[in-house]
C-alpha cells in the first residue's frame, strides 16, 4: 500500500457522527423511526441489516441527499440537519459506483475539488489516484474500467476530498467474492491510515465483520444492538440479531429458578442453564439460545456436568458435509430442529441420517434472549416483504386515482 | 388511466432511486413550453368552438362572420357530409389494418429474427425509416403516376386482363386506401418493432417448454406482450389517417367522389371561407376520435401513451 | 409445406420493405429525368436538374423557407420541450395529469384539426399568415414529440450520477450543467433532429397557415395539380441522400466507439 507521503496529506481527522432522534416516514411507511446513534472520530462503524431494514436510508439522510422528518443529524459537533448535500463535509461512495460516464477517470477525482475551488486539484487528484493504485488509467473513462477498478476509483473520488465523513453504501455489492475480500481489506488499511470516520452500510454480515470497529444491526428503521463484532457474534440480545448474523438454536422457555450466576429455564421438560451476565431477561419467559458451532455431538448420552447443557435423544435428519464442517439437522423432540456444526477434525465424532444423538453445550456458551423470532421463517432474512406490500398497495390506489 | 406512468409512486426505503423532488426550478422548466401549449393548442381550440357556432354577418362579404349560438351549422354540415365522415373512419381502418398485416410481420422479422445479424438489422431499420427522407408528397405522387392509366402496371393487368380495358386505378377508393396504407406502415411497423426488440425470448422459450406449438406461443405469448406497441402503432396509424386528405385528393390519388373529411375541411376554410362548417367538421372529427381512442385504449388495457 | 412456411415469413417481410422503397427509388430516379413541362413520363437521363436545380421557379426560394421554419422551430421546440423533459421526470409537481394530458393531445389531434385551430384563432386575432405564423405551428405541434424523445433518455440516466454530483459539492446548477447535460446530449440532438424532419416535411397545419408563405410541400402540392417540376424531385432525393448519410454516420461512428471501448478494457 502507499506509505508515509499519502498519510500525511490527510492530516485533518475524521469528525464524529451523532443522529439524534432521526425519524424518516415516506408516504405510507416509516423508514426509520426515532433512531439515536453516535460514531466517534476515526471509527470504522457498519451498519448492517436486510433490504429494507433503512440503512441506505440512514446513509442518505447522513449524505444530505434526503432529509429527516423529525430529529437531528450532527457532523463534529455542528448541526447540519438544514444544508443540503453539497455543503456537506460527507462524501459517498454509491453502490453503483456512479462515476461520470462522460468525464476521464482524472476528472472524475478532480470533480469535487474543482467544486470547492481547491488548489492544484489535478496533483491532488493524481496523488489520490496512486493511493488506490490507479494512477496509470488517469486518462481512461469508467467504461474501460473493470468493476473493482472502478470501484477504486469511486473511493478515491470520495477521498480526495478529505472528509469528515466517509460513506459507503455496500460498494463491494458487485464485485465476485475473491475481489471483495482483497477490497475489504485494503478500504480498511486505508481507512486506519488516512484516520476518516467511516461509516459502511451493508446486508452481508462477513463484510461488517471484517471491516467494522462497531457494528450496529438494523431492523426496520431500529437498532435493535450495537457493539465490537465479536459481542455481537457471542452475545445477542434480540432474536433478531441472533438469527441474522450467523445461526442460532433457540428454544423458548420459562425461568424457574436464578441464583446469582445462572438462570434457570424449563424447556420442553429440561433445565437450560445460562448465565446471568448473558441473558437479557431474568425472569418470565425467556428463550435460550446457542450458536451451531458451539453444540457437540454425541453417540451415546454424556455424562451429567454442571457446566454443560444436554439434550436429547434426538435424530439425524441430516448431515452436509461442507468441507470445512458437517453441518447437521438433528430434531429433539420438545426442541425442535437443531442445527450443528461440527467440525471436521479426526476427533469429533460423526453420525450419519437416521442416527440416534445427542447433544451438548457449554453453559457459558449459552444466552438468553427476551423474544422469540417471527412464527413462519421459511424465509427468514426476507423482511423487506413488508414494506414491498406497502408500495404495491400505493401502487395500485395512485392507478385507480387516475383512472 | 393512460397517464398513470407519470403518478410519481414514492420511492422504497432502500433502493438507489431519486425521490422526485419537489422545487421551484419545475415550475421554471415546465412554464415556457406549458405556456406555449396552452396559447397555441388549447386556445385554438376554443378558437374552433366559437368559429363553429358563429353565423355570417348580415348583408357582408364572403368569409365574414361574428359571433354567435349557432348550432344549426353543426346539423348542417353532418348532413351535407356525412357520406365523406364516414368514408375517412371506413378508409382509415382498413389503412390501419392492412398497415398492422404487413407491419407486424416486417417488425417481427427485423425486431425478433434479425437479433442474431445486428447489421442487417440496422439495414433494414434504415429501410424502414428511409421513406421519411423523401416529402410524403412527392411520395404519394409517385405512386399516382405509377398507377396512372398510361403507366406499366395498369397495362400490364389490362393485358393479362385481370381488370377490364376501361377501370383506372387511381382516383378510386383502392388507390386512395392504398396510399394511406402506405404511408402510415411505417407508423404501425415502429412502434412494434420497438416492443418486439425487447421481447426477451426465454419468455417464447418457456412457451414452447411447456407443450405450446409455434402458432400457440405467438398467440399466447408474443402478441400479447407486443400489444403495447400494437396500440401504439394503430392510434399512430388510424387518427392521421381519418384526417388525411392528400391521399384522397384530387390531384394525387383520388377523385372528387373519394374525398374524405380532411378534403372537405380544407375546402370549406381556404377556398370557400366556410369558417364555421369547417370549424363544426374539425371538432366532430376531433371528438370522434377521442371517443374512439379512449374506448380502445381501455380495452387494450395499455395505459402508457406517452 | 412446413419448408416453404418456414421462408413465407422472410419472403412477405422482404416484399413489404421492397414496397416501402418503390416510391422513394421512383421519385430519385425521376429526379434524373430530362423532363419538359410536367415530369411524368421518362424521357431521358440527365445531370441537367441536379446541376441547375434553381432553375425552377420557386424551387428554391420554398426550399430556403422551410429550412428556416425548421431551423427555428427546431431551436424553440428542443428548447422548450427538453426543459419539460427533465421536470416530468426529477421533479414532483401538482397536475402531473393534466400536464401529461397537454403533452399528449396535439400527438392525438389529427393535422387537419390543429391546423384549422391555430388558423382560425389567426383570423380571430387578424394577425396576418406568413413565415412567422408557420413557425408558431411547428414549434407547437414539435414539443411534444421533443418532451417524448428527451423523456426516454431522462428516465434512463441513472440517478446516483446526479446524487454524486451533489454529494461532491456541486451546487444544483453545477450539477445540471457538468453532469445532467452532457449525458443527455445525445437524447436532445435526437429529439432535435426529429423535429427538423417534421417541421421540414409538414404540410397539412402549414397550409391552414401560411398566407402566402411558400415552404416546400407547399411548393410541391400546388404544382402537383400543373406538373411537379423535375427540379423538385432533385430537391427531395438530396435531403434523402443528406439524412441517409447522417444516419449511417451515427451508426458506423458508434460501432467504431464501441469497438474502441471494447479493445482498451
Amino acid at each position: 500500500m502507499a506509505g508515509e507521503g499519502s498519510a500525511r496529506q490527510f492530516a485533518e481527522a475524521g469528525a464524529d457522527l451523532a443522529l439524534v432522534n432521526v425519524t424518516k416516514r415516506f408516504p405510507g411507511f416509516t423508514a426509520i423511526d426515532d433512531l439515536s446513534l453516535t460514531i466517534p472520530a476515526g471509527s470504522f462503524f457498519a451498519l448492517l441489516g436486510p433490504s429494507g431494514c433503512g440503512k441506505t436510508t440512514t446513509l442518505r439522510l447522513v449524505a444530505g441527499l434526503e432529509e429527516p422528518t423529525e430529529g437531528r443529524i450532527m457532523i463534529g459537533g455542528k448541526d447540519l440537519t438544514d444544508t443540503k448535500a453539497y455543503q456537506r463535509p460527507v462524501n459517498t461512495v454509491f453502490q453503483s459506483y456512479a462515476l461520470f460516464p462522460h468525464m476521464s477517470v482524472l476528472d472524475n477525482v478532480m470533480f469535487g475539488l474543482r467544486r470547492r475551488k481547491i488548489a492544484d486539484a489535478g496533483q491532488k487528484a493524481k496523488e489520490a489516484l496512486d493511493l488506490v493504485e490507479l494512477g496509470h488509467v488517469a486518462n481512461r473513462k469508467p467504461a474501460q474500467l473493470s468493476g473493482g477498478q472502478q470501484q477504486r476509483v469511486a473511493l478515491a473520488r470520495a477521498l480526495v476530498n478529505r472528509p469528515a465523513l466517509l460513506l459507503l453504501d455496500e460498494p463491494l455489492g458487485a464485485l465476485d467474492l475473491k475481489l471483495r475480500r482483497q477490497m475489504q481489506l485494503e478500504i480498511k488499511d486505508i481507512q486506519s491510515e488516512v484516520g476518516l470516520t467511516f461509516l459502511h452500510v451493508t446486508h452481508d454480515q462477513e463484510e461488517a465483520m471484517t471491516m467494522a470497529d462497531t457494528v450496529a444491526v438494523m431492523n426496520q428503521g431500529k437498532i435493535e444492538q450495537m457493539g465490537p463484532p465479536e459481542e455481537l457474534y457471542e452475545s445477542p440480545k434480540t432474536a433478531f440479531v441472533a438469527t441474522f448474523l450467523g445461526q442460532s438454536n433457540l428454544f423458548g422457555g420459562e425461568v424457574v429458578s436464578s441464583t446469582k450466576d445462572v438462570i434457570s429455564v424449563a424447556v420442553a421438560g429440561k433445565e437450560l442453564r445460562v448465565p446471568v451476565d448473558r441473558a437479557v431477561a431474568h425472569r418470565g419467559k425467556v428463550t435460550v439460545g446457542v450458536r451451531p458451532e458451539k453444540v457437540s455431538l454425541h453417540q451415546a448420552e454424556p455424562a451429567t456436568d454442571s457446566s454443560r447443557g444436554v439434550i436429547g435423544p434426538g435424530r439425524v435428519l441430516d448431515a452436509s458435509f461442507t468441507g470445512v464442517s458437517t453441518q447437521y439437522l438433528v430434531d429433539v423432540p420438545g426442541f425442535g430442529e437443531v442445527t450443528v456444526f461440527a467440525q471436521n477434525t479426526s476427533h469429533g465424532e460423526h453420525a450419519v441420517e437416521g442416527d440416534e444423538v445427542f447433544l451438548s453445550w457449554s453453559v457459558e456458551h449459552a444466552f438468553g434472549l427476551a423474544d422469540m423470532p417471527p412464527a413462519e421463517d421459511r424465509f427468514l432474512n426476507d423482511t423487506s416483504t413488508g414494506a414491498m406490500a406497502v408500495q404495491e398497495r400505493e401502487k395500485i390506489e395512485q392507478e385507480l386515482e387516475g383512472a | 388511466m393512460a397517464f398513470g406512468a407519470f403518478g410519481g409512486a414514492a420511492p422504497a426505503a432502500d433502493q438507489q432511486q431519486v425521490a422526485q423532488r419537489k422545487s421551484p426550478i419545475a415550475l421554471w422548466l415546465l412554464l415556457p413550453g406549458l405556456l406555449y401549449l396552452i396559447l397555441f393548442f388549447v386556445t385554438p381550440l376554443f378558437s374552433l368552438v366559437i368559429t363553429s357556432f358563429q353565423e355570417p354577418v348580415p348583408g357582408g362579404f364572403l368569409g365574414e362572420y361574428q359571433n354567435a349560438f349557432n348550432p344549426s351549422n353543426y346539423v348542417e354540415v353532418v348532413g351535407t357530409y356525412l357520406p365523406h365522415i364516414l368514408r375517412s373512419f371506413v378508409y382509415a381502418s382498413m389503412a390501419t389494418v392492412f398497415a398492422l398485416l404487413l407491419g407486424y410481420p416486417v417488425a417481427y422479422v427485423i425486431g425478433v429474427k434479425l437479433r442474431p445479424y445486428p447489421l442487417v438489422q440496422a439495414l433494414a431499420l434504415v429501410i424502414l425509416i428511409a421513406p421519411f427522407f423523401i416529402s410524403f408528397l412527392l411520395r404519394t405522387i409517385a405512386w399516382k403516376q405509377i398507377f396512372a392509366d398510361e403507366g406499366v402496371v395498369v397495362g400490364l393487368l389490362k393485358s393479362i386482363q385481370i381488370i377490364p380495358a376501361d377501370a383506372y386505378l387511381t382516383g378510386t377508393p383502392f388507390s386512395v386506401v392504398f396510399g394511406l396504407t402506405y404511408m402510415f406502415l411505417p407508423f404501425m411497423a415502429l412502434p412494434i418493432y420497438t416492443t418486439l426488440e425487447k421481447l426477451d425470448l426465454r419468455y417464447v422459450e418457456a412457451g414452447s417448454d411447456l407443450y405450446a406449438s409455434p402458432f400457440t406461443v405467438f398467440r399466447t405469448v408474443t402478441f400479447p406482450l407486443s400489444l403495447p406497441g400494437v396500440v401504439s402503432g394503430t392510434l399512430l396509424t388510424f387518427i392521421p389517417a381519418t384526417g388525411d386528405y392528400i391521399n384522397a385528393s384530387r390531384d394525387f390519388l383520388g377523385s372528387t367522389d373519394t374525398a374524405m373529411m380532411g378534403n372537405v375541411i380544407e375546402a370549406n376554410f381556404l377556398v370557400l371561407q366556410n369558417f364555421p362548417a369547417a370549424a363544426a367538421l374539425s371538432l366532430i372529427l376531433m371528438m370522434s376520435i377521442l371517443v374512439l381512442v379512449s374506448a380502445y385504449v381501455k380495452r387494450s388495457g395499455t395505459d402508457d401513451l406517452l | 409445406m412446413r419448408g416453404l412456411g418456414k421462408y413465407l415469413l422472410w419472403v412477405y417481410s422482404g416484399m413489404a420493405l421492397v414496397f416501402l422503397l418503390i416510391p422513394v427509388v421512383y421519385t430519385i430516379v425521376f429526379s434524373f429525368n430530362d423532363a419538359r413541362r410536367t415530369n411524368i413520363i421518362w424521357r431521358g437521363f440527365t445531370f441537367d436538374n441536379w446541376l441547375n436545380v434553381c432553375d425552377a421557379q420557386d424551387v428554391c426560394p420554398s426550399f430556403m423557407n422551410s429550412i428556416v421554419v425548421a431551423g427555428v422551430s427546431t431551436v424553440l421546440a428542443t428548447a422548450m420541450g427538453t426543459a419539460i423533459a427533465i421536470a416530468l421526470v426529477r421533479y414532483r409537481f401538482k397536475f402531473r395529469q393534466a400536464t401529461t394530458l397537454l403533452l399528449f393531445l396535439p400527438m392525438a389531434t389529427p393535422e387537419v384539426v390543429l391546423g384549422a385551430g391555430l388558423a382560425a384563432q389567426f383570423l380571430q386575432l387578424g394577425v396576418n399568415k406568413g413565415l412567422g405564423t408557420i413557425i408558431i405551428a411547428h414549434t407547437m405541434f414539435c414539443i411534444s414529440f421533443v418532451v417524448v424523445t428527451v423523456r426516454a433518455r431522462v428516465a434512463v440516466l441513472d440517478p446516483a450520477l446526479e446524487e454524486a454530483g451533489r454529494d461532491l459539492y456541486g451546487s444544483p446548477n453545477q450539477v445540471f450543467w457538468r453532469v445532467t447535460f452532457p449525458l443527455l446530449v445525445p437524447g436532445i440532438t435526437a429529439a432535435a433532429l426529429l423535429s427538423f424532419a417534421l417541421s421540414f416535411d409538414d404540410f397539412i397545419i402549414t397550409n391552414f397557415n401560411a398566407g402566402a408563405a411558400v415552404t416546400f410541400p407547399r411548393f410541391v402540392y400546388t404544382a402537383a395539380a400543373r406538373g411537379i417540376p423535375a427540379e423538385a424531385n432533385v430537391i427531395a432525393a438530396g435531403v434523402f441522400f443528406v439524412a441517409i448519410a447522417l444516419v449511417l454516420i451515427t451508426q458506423i461512428s458508434g460501432a467504431i466507439k464501441r469497438k474502441r471501448l471494447a479493445a482498451t478494457s
